[in-house]
C-alpha cells in the first residue's frame, strides 16, 4: 500500500526525481562569488578592479527573493529549455539556464556512423536549418578529403542554404510573434515556410531533415522547372515580408515590447562569444558569408544587416531584413546557376549511377564498398565554420584515417548564445524574459545535440 | 601560419598544413599565458572549446617535442579585426586531465568548458561552476570517452515476438 501515497504527501520524492542538483540555481549563500557574478550577468573584466558580485545586490537577502522555474515544458521556451530565475517581485535578478533535456548523444553517435551516414545525423541537430548543418559537416569532410566540388553543386548548396535561412527566419518571425501575442504572425510565418518546405520536398524528397548536402556534392539535381518555383517563392515571400514589416514594425505594442529591452554592447557580445544576429545587433558587421566567404558568397551581391543598440528590436529588424537579403541571393543563384554535375565524379566518394551497376563490375564494387564500409578519410583534424541563421556553426572533425569520424564536434550557435541569458535578463521583468528567449532564438535540438 | 605573439611564452608550432591546419601546442603551464597573449594580440573571441579522447588513436601527427597524452583540449580563437582563426591544442593529461579555465579571459568559454567536463571528465581549474551540463546530475561516467560503452538496442525487423 505504500506505493499509493500521493506525491503531494511526499514532496521529497518529487524533488529527488526532478532535481538537477548543482546544475540548478541555488541560494545566494551557497553560491561561490564567481558563479554569482556570472548569474547576475557580470561579463566584462575590468583591469585592476575587483568587483565583489555580492555587493551588486547587497541589500537583497535570500528570504526576500523568489527562485522560480520556467520550463522545461513551458510553451514560450522554444523547446525544452529550463530557466531558473531569481525574482525580486516581478524583476529578474539572477538567471541560470539548465539544459540537456534533449541530449541524445549525437556526437557519440557520429563516431559509429560512416562519413556517408553522418549527414543524416547532423541534419537533425538544428532542425530549423538542416541544410546548413549538412553543409557545415560536408565542408569539413571535404576539406580533409581534398575533394573538389563541381561549380553547380556549390551554387545549388548556396541556393538551398539561403532558402533554408528564409524558412528558419520565417519560423522565428512566427514564434516571436506568438510570444508577443501576435498569433496571426504565427500563422503567416508557418504558412510561408511551407512554400520553402514544399520546394525541399520536390528537390530532396523530404521536407525537414533533408540529408541533401552530402560530402562530394548534393544528393540530387534540381527538379525540372525549378526556376519557376524559385520565382514564385521569391516573389511571394518578398511581397509578404513587406506585409509583415507593415504589420509588426510600426505596431505600438510590438515596439514597446522590443525597443530598449535586452540591450547588450559589442564588448559584451564578443566576450560571451555571441555570433549571428545577436552580435550583428550590437553593430559589429560580422557575417561569415562576407567576412570569411565559403561556397561562392564572394561572387554574389548582398548586404550584411547590422543594428545599432543591440536590443530586441534590432534583432527583429536584422532577421526581417535578412529574409530580403537571402531572397536577393536566391535570385542571383537562380540567374547564374551553372550547368554541369551536381556532385563530384570521384568514384571513391560518389556512388555510381544506378544504370552503371548492371553493366560495370567496377561500378558495382565501388557501390558495394561505399555503402558497406564507406570511404576512408586521411588522418588529420579540421575546423570549418559557416553562417547559420543563428550564428557561427562550426564543425571540428578528427579523422584517424578510417571510414568513420574519430571525433565530430559541432560548435552550435544556440548553445553558445544561451550564455547571454543572465546578461539579457538582468533587471528585466518576467514578461520580457519571454522576449529575450525569443530573440536569442535557441533551437534546443542543437543546444543539447 | 600565424606568427606567435611577442608576449607569448615559447610554444611549439606545427607546420603540417593538413594534419592540423595551423595550431599552437602549448604545455599545460604555458596554456593560459599563450591564450592571454593571443587575446592581447587581437583574438577577441573564443569560438569554441572542446575535448578529444585519443585513447584509440595514439599515433596522431604532432610536432616534435609535444608529448601526446590521452586527452586533448582544443580551443578555437577568432580575430574579427584580422579575420583570422587560430587553434590552440593543449595536452591535458591521461589519468586525471586538468587544464586552466579560460573563463577569466573569455567569459564565453563557460558553457563549452562545462560540456568538455561533462563529456570527457576534463577538469578546468578556475571555472566558476564546473557541473554537468548535458547529462543528468547523477550520471556516472563521461559518455564521449572512448572506453565508455555504446548503448545498443537490437532491432529485429521480421517475425519479432509481439510486445506481450
Amino acid at each position: 500500500m505504500s506505493d499509493d501515497v500521493r506525491i503531494a504527501d511526499r514532496p521529497d520524492r518529487l524533488t529527488s526525481e526532478t532535481s538537477e542538483g548543482a546544475q540548478e540555481l541555488s541560494r545566494r549563500v551557497a553560491t561561490p562569488t564567481e558563479e554569482l557574478g556570472r548569474e547576475v550577468g557580470a561579463v566584462l573584466r575590468l583591469d585592476g578592479v575587483t568587483l565583489d558580485p555580492r555587493q551588486v545586490d547587497y541589500e537583497r537577502k535570500d528570504d526576500e527573493t523568489t527562485i522560480i522555474n520556467m520550463g522545461p515544458a513551458h510553451p514560450s521556451t522554444h523547446g525544452v529549455l529550463r530557466l531558473m530565475l531569481e525574482l525580486d517581485g516581478e524583476f529578474v535578478l539572477r538567471t541560470k539556464v539548465v539544459i540537456g533535456y534533449l541530449h541524445t548523444g549525437m556526437e557519440k553517435t557520429a563516431e559509429a556512423l560512416s562519413y556517408v551516414q553522418g549527414a543524416t545525423n547532423v541534419t537533425r541537430m538544428d532542425y530549423l536549418s538542416p541544410v546548413i548543418n549538412e553543409l557545415n559537416y560536408s565542408l569539413a569532410v571535404e576539406k580533409l578529403l581534398g575533394v573538389e566540388v563541381p561549380e553547380r553543386a556549390t551554387w545549388i548548396r548556396m541556393m538551398m542554404s539561403e532558402l533554408n535561412r528564409v524558412s528558419s527566419h520565417l519560423v522565428w518571425m512566427a514564434t516571436n510573434g506568438m510570444d508577443l501575442g501576435s498569433t496571426s504572425m504565427m500563422i503567416y510565418g508557418l504558412r510561408d515556410r511551407e512554400l520553402v518546405l514544399a520546394f525541399f520536398e520536390k528537390t530532396a524528397g523530404l521536407r525537414l531533415n533533408l540529408n541533401y548536402v552530402r560530402p562530394g556534392g548534393v544528393a540530387a539535381d534540381l527538379p525540372d522547372g525549378w526556376e519557376d518555383d524559385i520565382e514564385v517563392i521569391c516573389n511571394t515571400i518578398e511581397e509578404r515580408t513587406d506585409e509583415y514589416d507593415q504589420l509588426l514594425t510600426g505596431q505600438p505594442i510590438f515596439r514597446n515590447r522590443l525597443i530598449g529591452v535586452g540591450a547588450i554592447t559589442a564588448e559584451e557580445a564578443l566576450a560571451l562569444s555571441l555570433t549571428g544576429p545577436l552580435l550583428r545587433s550590437t553593430g559589429v558587421p560580422w557575417d561569415l558569408r562576407r567576412t570569411m566567404p565559403y561556397l561562392a558568397y564572394d561572387q554574389v551581391d548582398f548586404d550584411v544587416i547590422v543594428g545599432t543598440y543591440g536590443d530586441n528590436f534590432d534583432r527583429y529588424a536584422i532577421r526581417l531584413n535578412e529574409i530580403r537579403e537571402s531572397i536577393k541571393i536566391i535570385r542571383q543563384c537562380a540567374q547564374r546557376m551553372p550547368a554541369g554535375d551536381y556532385r563530384s565524379q570521384d568514384p571513391k566518394v560518389t556512388p555510381p549511377p544506378r544504370a552503371r551497376i548492371g553493366e560495370s563490375m567496377e561500378a558495382l564494387i565501388h557501390h558495394f564498398k561505399l555503402f558497406t564500409e564507406g570511404f576512408h578519410v586521411p588522418a588529420g583534424e579540421v575546423y570549418s565554420a559557416v553562417e547559420s541563421p543563428r550564428g557561427e556553426i562550426g564543425c571540428y572533425l578528427v579523422s584517424d584515417g578510417g571510414p568513420k569520424p574519430y571525433r565530430l564536434h559541432v560548435r552550435t550557435p544556440s548553445f553558445v548564445n544561451l550564455q547571454a541569458m543572465p546578461l539579457l535578463m538582468r533587471g528585466a521583468s518576467l514578461s520580457d524574459a519571454i522576449t529575450m528567449i525569443s530573440t536569442v532564438d535557441p533551437v534546443l535540438g542543437e543546444v543539447d545535440r | 601560419m600565424i606568427p606567435l605573439p611577442p608576449s607569448a611564452p615559447p610554444a611549439v608550432l606545427c607546420e603540417d598544413a593538413l594534419a592540423c591546419d595551423g595550431a599552437f601546442f602549448p604545455t599545460r603551464e604555458q596554456y593560459l599565458d599563450l591564450v592571454a597573449a593571443l587575446k592581447a594580440d587581437g583574438f577577441e573571441m573564443c569560438v569554441d572549446v572542446c575535448g578529444v579522447d585519443y585513447l584509440e588513436h595514439p599515433g596522431r601527427a604532432l610536432p616534435a617535442g609535444v608529448t601526446p597524452t590521452r586527452f586533448e583540449v582544443v580551443v578555437n580563437l577568432m580575430s574579427l579585426s584580422k579575420r583570422q582563426r587560430v587553434r590552440v591544442r593543449v595536452q591535458a593529461g591521461t589519468e586525471r586531465p586538468v587544464v586552466d579555465s579560460l573563463f577569466s579571459l573569455y567569459p564565453g568559454s563557460e558553457a563549452p568548458e562545462r560540456e568538455a567536463f561533462d563529456m570527457f571528465g576534463i577538469l578546468f581549474e578556475g571555472h566558476p561552476d564546473l557541473t554537468r551540463i548535458l547529462m543528468p546530475e547523477d550520471w556516472e561516467g563521461h559518455p564521449l570517452r572512448k572506453d565508455y560503452g555504446m548503448g545498443h538496442v537490437p532491432v529485429q525487423f521480421k517475425e519479432a515476438p509481439g510486445p506481450r
